[in-house]
């Protein structure tokens, strides 16, 4: 009887450790996923502030950077997010994730964003090098795109 | 003895019955002025009615504004619904005088003379110039008429008593400006965007168990009302950015970052954007006398 109760206590105790270690794995993978689709944002936000701080009048209008920067938004909004998304990579699931948990639910809500995203940055990518006022009109919507998704698939803070 | 309690209670109740009952604007308040719809279109952006009245699928930039209501808030105290106020004479408000709809966005009491719930802002539009609220009204009247039917709010005991909401505004209602003190004109101006208009407490400040505003904490931030997430804190101890970068936030959504604003603020700059450079300026110099609150 003693003998058994041991048994059942270890073996208790390395399911409870496979378990932990199952967890921990998860979680590895559900943060690199979640670490990966940050930096895509990041990307994003690096090369948009470039057209922005130019649309802004912060620094002066320059083809090249500005076609340089339309190009790389162009690009990154081709790159495939298909692995980005894993369940359970979610804000109500994750410390430090704000994508709320509809864009699961939602994906086909999520993938006309995209598509717009998609399109208001080759609209942009045709103009950005040719004169401010053409890059200028093709900026707004892109930003607009942003803020169409973030609204309802991100959380505030 | 007992007489005597009966009396005293009879008296309460009628006291608190006097004390509860909605309050109305002098039938004058209007008097002598013309309401101008073009300057109300900009009321209308900076008070943000459309965040709330628009159908649920229709989206803030669609070209006609119909305020058919029907989008649903969910809060501690029930889930309200916003209602019709296009111009339809029996869905919406078409048939309602000016003064009735004053009293709405004002007071918050209904042509019948019952308390509207401050899911409304009326609180703040309280401390809106009546010119304002007069172009407001006739701006209003201009939009198209819609024949839905508003909905019931999903508001249970006790809060489905509305008298009691009489009390709620002896205790909240009223309360003026809460950034007071030497402010520049600009940052005054900012103020009457903010408080009497834009409504920006409303989600930035934390409220207290009997859903009053904690003028203490003033847009120093609070849980989203929606149960996602918080409402950052806008207070100079948090939001560092220059008045030009709230500016441009205002206007474009674009954060210093490049990233963009998100959830309700959306909606927000989309109204803010229609207003003119000067306004979004006048905000960012009211957001920066703000006391800063950690």
């Amino acid at each position: 009887m003693k003998l058994n109760k041991t048994i059942a206590l270890g073996v208790a105790g390395i399911l409870s450790a496979t378990v932990v270690f199952a967890d921990s794995h998860v979680d590895r993978a559900i943060q690199g996923a979640i670490n990966a689709r940050q930096s895509h944002m990041q990307l994003y936000a690096f090369n948009l502030g470039i057209l922005g701080g130019m649309a802004q009048e912060q620094i002066p209008y320059d083809a090249d950077m500005a076609a340089m920067a339309a190009g790389n938004l162009a690009t990154l909004s081709t790159v495939s997010q298909a692995a980005y998304w894993p369940p359970g990579s979610d804000s109500a699931a994750v410390e430090g994730s704000r994508a709320l948990p509809v864009i699961w639910e939602d994906f086909a809500g999520i993938a006309a964003e995209g598509q717009k995203f998609g399109e208001a940055v080759a609209a942009l990518n045709e103009v950005a090098g040719t004169d401010l006022d053409s890059m200028k009109a093709a900026f707004g919507p892109v930003g607009g795109s942003c803020g169409s998704c973030h609204r309802a698939y991100r959380q505030p803070e | 003895m007992l007489r005597a309690l009966t009396i005293v209670a009879v008296a309460g109740v009628a006291g608190a019955w006097f004390l509860t009952r909605p309050a109305s604007l002098p039938d004058d308040t209007f008097a002598g002025m013309t309401g101008d719809p073009e300057a109300g279109a900009l009321v209308f952006a900076a008070a943000g009615c459309a965040s709330c009245h628009l159908a649920p699928e229709v989206t803030e930039t669609a070209e006609t504004v119909v305020l058919a209501g029907g989008r649903r808030f969910a809060s501690d105290f029930g889930t309200f619904i916003a209602p019709n106020i296009s111009s339809d004479p029996e869905a919406g408000i078409g048939a309602w005088s000016d003064l009735d709809i004053a009293n709405a966005v004002i007071h918050g009491v209904s042509p019948e003379g019952a308390h509207y719930y401050p899911a409304f802002p009326y609180t703040t539009y309280a401390n809106a110039a009546p010119q304002d609220v007069l172009d407001l009204i006739a701006y209003l009247r201009t939009l198209p008429a819609d024949a839905t039917p508003s909905q019931p709010h999903e508001v249970g005991f006790p809060f489905n008593i509305r008298r009691s909401l009489g009390g709620w505004k002896l205790l909240f209602a009223d309360a003026g400006w809460t950034v007071d003190g030497d402010l520049s004109p600009e940052a005054e101006r900012g103020r009457y965007l903010a408080e009497a208009l834009g409504h920006c407490a409303e989600c930035h400040t934390p409220r207290n168990a009997l859903g009053g505003l904690d003028r203490s904490r003033w847009l120093a931030g609070a849980p989203n009302p929606s149960g996602e997430g918080n409402i950052p804190n806008i207070t100079p101890a948090e939001l560092t950015w220059s008045e030009t970068e709230i500016a441009e936030y205002l206007n474009s959504g674009f954060t210093p970052e490049f990233d963009t604003a998100g959830g309700e603020m959306v909606d927000v700059i989309g109204n803010t954007s229609q207003l003119p450079a000067s306004d979004r300026t006048a905000i960012a110099a009211y957001l920066k006398a703000v006391p800063p609150i950690e």
